[in-house]
């Protein structure tokens, strides 16, 4: 399945740096999100990706993980050449990924 | 509108200051010394006015841009033209640090690579530095009546968390308090993407009648939770998930989200959908705010060049890449020094990234638009690519059509941290009178 089934996510900027919150429908997902959705495998489904560093954090109250990824904006709005600059395309994009369905569970959330 | 006639509000807030436009604006200045101003202060203030004057809404705006005197004055006209009397104007200034900042050794936080470390790297490039001032400039003026608070660059939540320090009287050490007013800051600022806006995804999460979007309110108790919501009746839709999305967006680190009033935490914040468009957040807490304030220092950085041309029918890809290679050849040869340059298919690859889509199975699309962008030294060089993508229409591929082109200046911004004792607001009030003169 893909990831859009079970998560929306939103982009933000700052300067060269791209924020993507991803945030799991349902609660009981949460646990098999933040399993995934490591920040090596955020960097295997983004290969063009500049080489800066990738870092997590956890927001279980809400369900959601946040994603920055450091100098991944080629300068940022203000610089870089791609139409996206902002890298708003990119919560989007990365809700395309492949992802194995959560186990099954009887949680009414 | 909606908001300042049926808000019911206390306050109302217009954030319109992006991270480049203050550069943009001191640019604007240079050239007139009677700019540098948000170019929709005069039509917004025409239209709320009225009604906040009628209903005692205060109105706070960063519009003042790179000018808030100026700005004032504008907003004091539209008052004596509407026949408002009374009315106090008040400008919060003193974000304007290039003085601090033009020629130190501060490091860049953003910069343009190898190029430059510090803000001496950028020599005489740099137009622009503007500090993010806090709260407290803008408390003062309320503190003395003021009934419209214009200023340039303030910290985009400041603005909101202003209002709230001054009516709750929360002291400006009470972090936790200060947390919360800036977690109802950080969910307006953005207006529409709380309630529906940058969200709505058709059959996945649909968002009724965004044609004519509510802008949201909130309201704030002394203990500082608060609920946010919109006008009844208006468009969109404020639901647990639209307030996860803002409370979220661009905080980086959750629980430490970085403003010169607090260190905000909201990675243990609790939300519950209370009814219809209503949801109330709790659980916000913070700590000691940071010792430096970050600026933002605006620089010329050479000269942008696009150019765009499509391609429809079969074969369009195949027609749009070979387009691509011709003006990447031409460039090379003419001896044209472009720094950096990008080609993409607007309809394949121009905005798509990551593995989800796989480019060997995908359905050639109906049409596509090749986009060629490039950084070049001057302006004649930047216009000669725009040239090049022109040329397509006789001499490449067969059946190019609409040829958009365009080449400017950049104008870029990096930023810097100062201590923040060095940055000195300044504020001052006016009352207006329909018979004087702005």
């Amino acid at each position: 399945m893909k990831l859009h089934e079970l998560a929306h996510a939103r982009s933000g900027d700052k300067g060269s740096t791209a924020d993507i919150s991803v945030i799991a429908y349902r609660p009981a997902h949460y646990p098999h999100l933040r399993a995934l959705l490591t920040p090596d495998r955020i960097r295997a489904h983004f290969p063009d990706l500049p080489p800066g560093p990738i870092h997590r954090y956890e927001i279980p109250s809400l369900h959601a993980l946040k994603f920055v990824l450091h100098d991944a904006l080629d300068g940022g709005v203000t610089r870089s050449l791609r139409l996206d600059a902002h890298g708003k395309s990119l919560a989007a994009c990365l809700l395309e990924m492949d992802v194995p369905a959560p186990p099954t569970t009887d949680a009414k959330d | 509108m909606e908001l300042a006639e049926h808000g019911r509000l206390d306050y109302l807030v217009f954030e319109c200051l992006a991270e480049r436009t203050v550069a943009l604006a001191q640019l604007d200045r240079l050239r007139d010394p009677d700019s540098g101003y948000n170019e929709w202060l005069e039509e917004r203030m025409e239209a709320v006015l009225e009604p906040c004057a009628r209903q005692g809404t205060r109105i706070i705006t960063n519009m003042g841009a790179a000018n808030p005197t100026a700005a004032a004055r504008v907003v004091a006209e539209v008052a004596r033209r509407l026949g408002l009397d009374g009315l106090r104007i008040a400008t919060v200034t003193g974000d304007d640090v290039l003085h601090l900042v033009k020629g130190t050794h501060l490091p860049l936080l953003d910069g343009p690579g190898r190029a430059a470390s510090t803000v001496s790297d950028l020599h005489k490039t740099v137009v622009s530095a503007n500090a993010y001032l806090g709260a407290t400039p803008i408390i003062e003026t309320l503190a003395q009546g003021a009934d419209v608070v214009v200023t340039g660059r303030v910290a985009d939540p400041s603005l909101f968390l202003a209002p709230l320090m001054h009516e709750f009287g929360w002291p400006p050490t009470d972090w936790p308090l200060l947390a919360r007013g800036t977690a109802v800051g950080h969910l307006l600022e953005c207006a529409g993407q709380l309630t529906g806006g940058y969200y709505a995804d058709p059959g996945t999460k649909d968002v009724p009648d965004l044609a004519r979007l509510g802008f949201p309110l909130a309201e704030v108790a002394e203990d500082g939770s608060f609920t946010v919501t919109k006008v009844p009746g208006s468009g969109g839709r404020l639901t647990l998930a639209t307030v996860t999305e803002q409370l979220l967006y661009e905080v980086h680190d959750p629980a430490a989200y970085l403003t010169p009033d607090v260190t905000a935490d909201f990675s243990h914040a609790h939300l519950t959908h209370l009814a219809e468009d209503r949801v109330a957040v709790t659980g916000i807490t913070g700590r000691e705010r940071p010792i430096t304030l970050k600026a933002s220092v605006g620089y010329r950085d050479g000269f942008l060049a696009h150019g765009e041309i499509s391609y429809a029918g079969p074969g369009a890809v195949a027609r749009a890449r070979e387009a691509a290679r011709i003006v990447q050849q031409r460039l090379t040869r003419a001896e044209f020094p472009v720094t950096e340059a990008r080609y993409d298919l607007i309809g394949v690859d121009a905005v798509h990234r990551g593995t989800g889509t796989d480019p060997t199975t995908a359905v050639e699309p109906a049409e596509v638009r090749l986009r060629v962008a490039a950084r070049t030294e001057t302006l004649l060089q930047a216009r000669r690519l725009g040239r090049e993508v022109a040329s397509l229409w006789l001499n490449g591929p067969c059946g190019g059509a609409g040829v958009t082109r365009e080449a400017r200046e950049n104008i870029a911004i990096t930023s810097v941290l100062l201590p923040r004792e060095l940055v000195m607001p300044a504020t001052g009030v006016q009352l207006n009178t329909a018979g004087a003169t702005p």
